[in-house]
């Protein structure tokens, strides 16, 4: 049968040789052992002796030629059994059978018969033997592998576990995840998916009909376009949805705060220097406002579609101005909090609106807005409902008006007027004007014994 | 610039430090008449004489012991351990001693000496010829291990560590010595101890690998191109100290990360790579951080299938590079 000749490795950092004189030409009859071909190498020069008993029939390399190690370099007609070079030779045949699964690991005792001297050896036909080793190298090529990453794929299968980075980047581009596709493995969301979901996503609201300019429009002469930014996008398509799902109503009533003026004026210095933060009207709204939603729970509530969803917590959020445009921090649990607690958890919040360090938990779950607009010197003001809530109030500028009080009497008072904008399908005006008055009761109930802390 | 061999690299390197300074000598087996098993010191001692390139008894523990002392005497040796399978009789010295003279003293004395070991396998060299054992080493503070994988870098590298005023350990991967070759500048250079290094730059997996098996990423990472993954192959080239920041600095790059090396799997430099990045990078890893690694069995095995089995190989590595890219 004819074999080929390789060349084998010498010595260990070697892995080329130059062959050198052919020993033996085409047509020789050639013994095992005997000098075939001197191969020099940057280490060794040797003579590289015939494996096999037989016939040169081909030389595949010239003398100078450079070759590397287990390459062939001739080929012989030999009549041995080339068991040697099928040992030495990892071939591809011998590779499949050592993955091929076996379903046993040796010879079970009752089909083996005695033999020997002593009837206690086992004889095993030589093929089964030859199978029976593979078993044991496709289980440790197995366990060779890479380690599965097994568990965490298990997670992603169970339920929503979302990988370090890829919670990072929606929280910081505000992505609900459900909403991603995923492409990783069992259509877990990598890092890509969520990179690609934001950039669609940004496209999607530049092309939105509703907030683009109507197709074809594009900045006259005398005009400018100015590109709108993430947030201005973000307002606008709430906008959008408040003015175009909810039906909107509106009312206003007079507050008499002249008490609550006098016990902040009282109270201002001392919590100022005390706190190290301003005393505002807002806790003293926010305080009433909650717990007049507590009374009223229609009031804090979401239209469901076929029914209307009454939320149990009560977290405020507060309408605040920034250089980037309109925000609406949360203040959550608002009704567990004290008016000192509230002047606080508020001027922080506002602070890191102003400073644009929000976190995405600091603007979300909100259940009814707050929005002071008296600090901008508006008497009325009739502003669009937060969707997807049920209402928004405002607190318009404190102003000292000339009142004419019970018993007839005249008397300068400051007075502010609050507005509800409600979405008429859950609140009719009698509801609105019953959660008004609870907040106007509370507000007028303030006196100088009313607790700060 | 002229391309040369691992092993031209390595004996060019020693060839200048001993010209340039006197106190740099070689000591150890086979490395004066015969030029060294892998003739990385030949023509050495015919330069030098036989004083500054001294043959040893085999005895690893005498190597790195007198070495150990001429450097605290102000020499700056060069102890070649024949194979690094043979370093164990040593290791007292190394770990035991050089590493901790510094300290010990208060700085007083100091060990400027460098260990050189052939190590690592596909080489047909079994049992006794094949190790990896730079883990039992980068573990210990006081040592500096270095591991490079081309001829720039192992010239650089090895001038450094003759220089370097603290024991190196300098491991050389012998399948690199005559099958890496590569571009080294004419002129003098010397590269920092601690510095890893890009060898291929890459958006979607950071592969991390040293000594020979840099070589079998980079292959891998073009299978993978080919496939639309872009993978960056780091080279840390030196496995202590590890340069930290380059790590994490890739993988906040790509998030992905597979850790390629050909010592066993446990306890090896793998593992602290992970947790450097499972530590200080955890927020960017978007999935598990993977290995590739020679499996955890006693030695290298001397039948050629059973050693191809053990050796990470370009395919290996190509799958497990899938394997982090799908998940």
């Amino acid at each position: 049968m004819p074999v080929k000749i390789n060349l084998p490795q010498v010595g260990e950092s070697v892995t080329e040789g130059i062959i050198g004189k052919w020993l033996k030409k085409v047509g020789d009859t050639v013994d095992r052992y005997e000098p075939l071909v001197e191969v020099t190498t940057d280490k060794v020069n040797m003579e590289f002796p015939s494996p096999y008993n037989g016939k040169l029939t081909a030389l595949l390399v010239k003398e100078g030629d450079t070759v590397a190690m287990g390459a062939p370099i001739a080929e012989m007609e030999t009549s041995e059994a080339v068991a040697e070079a099928q040992l030495s030779a990892y071939t591809p045949a011998r590779q499949e059978r050592a993955t091929t699964p076996v379903g046993r690991t040796g010879v079970l005792l009752k089909d083996t018969r005695p033999v020997g001297p002593t009837g206690s050896g086992v004889e095993t036909p030589v093929s089964e033997s030859a199978v029976a080793v593979a078993p044991s190298v496709s289980a440790v090529t197995s366990a060779q592998m890479p380690s599965s990453p097994a568990p965490a794929v298990e997670a992603a299968r169970g339920g929503q576990r979302y990988s370090p980075i890829v919670r990072s980047l929606a929280e910081q581009h505000g992505v609900d995840l459900a909403q991603v596709k995923g492409s990783g493995l069992d259509g877990r969301v990598t890092r890509e998916d969520v990179a690609r979901y934001v950039e669609q996503r940004a496209a999607a609201l530049a092309k939105a009909p509703a907030l683009a300019a109507p197709a074809g429009q594009a900045a006259g002469p005398d005009e400018e376009a100015v590109p709108l930014t993430p947030i201005r996008r973000i307002i606008a398509e709430n906008m959008m949805k408040s003015a175009t799902q909810i039906p909107q109503a509106w009312s206003a009533l007079e507050v008499d705060v002249t008490s609550l003026v006098a016990r902040r004026e009282s109270a201002k210095d001392e919590f100022l220097g005390r706190e190290g933060v301003p005393l505002t009207y807002l806790p003293f709204v926010m305080k009433a406002v909650a717990e007049s939603l507590k009374e009223n729970p229609r009031v804090n509530s979401t239209w469901g579609g076929d029914k209307v969803i009454l939320k149990k917590r009560i977290h405020i959020g507060i309408a605040v101005a920034t250089s980037q445009g309109l925000v609406v921090p949360v203040i959550h649990n608002t009704d567990s909090m004290s008016i000192a607690g509230l002047a606080k958890a508020s001027n922080e919040i506002i602070q890191r609106a102003r400073d644009g360090k929000l976190r995405l938990e600091d603007v979300h779950g909100g259940t009814f807005t707050l929005n002071n607009t008296g600090v901008l010197g508006s008497i009325l003001t009739q502003p669009l409902i937060n969707w997807p809530q049920a209402a928004i109030l405002t607190t318009e500028a404190i102003v000292k008006r000339v009142m004419v009080l019970p018993g007839d009497a005249i008397a300068v008072r400051s007075m502010m007027y609050i507005g509800l904008t409600f979405d008429h399908r859950i609140l009719d005006g009698a509801d609105a004007g019953a959660f008004m008055n609870s907040v106007k009761r509370r507000l007028e109930a303030i006196s100088k014994d009313t607790a700060i802390y | 610039m002229a391309v040369k061999s691992v092993i031209e690299a390595v004996r060019e390197a020693m060839f200048e430090e001993m010209k340039r300074d006197p106190n740099v000598f070689i000591m150890g087996e086979d490395v004066g008449k015969r030029g060294g098993v892998f003739l990385a010191t030949r023509g050495l001692i015919e330069e030098f004489g036989e004083e500054r390139v001294i043959d040893t008894p085999l005895a690893e523990s005498s190597i790195a012991g007198i070495a150990l002392g001429a450097a605290m005497q102000g020499r700056r040796p060069i102890a070649e351990i024949q194979f690094a399978d043979f370093i164990w009789p040593a290791v007292n010295q190394i770990i035991g001693e050089a590493a901790r003279v510094r300290y010990g003293t208060k700085g007083v004395l100091h060990v400027p000496m460098v260990v050189r070991c052939p190590y690592g396998g596909g080489v047909r060299g079994g049992l006794f010829h094949s190790q990896s054992p730079e883990a039992y080493f980068a573990h210990t503070p006081g040592l500096k291990v270095v591991c490079p994988s081309t001829p720039y870098d192992a010239k650089g590298l090895l001038k450094a560590a003759i220089r370097d005023e603290d024991p190196v350990v300098f491991f050389e991967h012998k399948r690199t010595y005559r099958l890496v070759r590569g571009e080294v500048p004419d002129e003098e250079y010397v590269l920092p101890i601690g510095v890893a290094d890009i060898k291929r730059a890459g958006s979607d997996i950071t592969c991390i690998s040293y000594g020979l098996m840099v070589h079998y990423c980079l292959e891998a990472a073009e299978m993978l191109a080919k496939e639309g993954v872009n993978v960056e192959v780091l080279d840390l080239r030196t496995v202590r100290p590890l340069d930290k920041e380059a790590i994490l600095e890739s993988v906040r790059k790509t998030s992905r990360v597979l850790i390629v090396h050909e010592d066993n799997r446990t306890g090896g430099l793998g593992a602290e790579v992970a947790a450097i990045i499972a530590e200080e990078a955890f927020g960017h890893l978007d999935a598990p951080i993977t290995r590739v690694t020679g499996p955890d069995v006693p030695a290298m095995p001397f039948s050629p299938p059973l050693e191809d089995f053990f050796m990470p190989n370009p395919e290996k590595i190509a799958a497990g590079l899938r394997r982090v890219a799908s998940y």
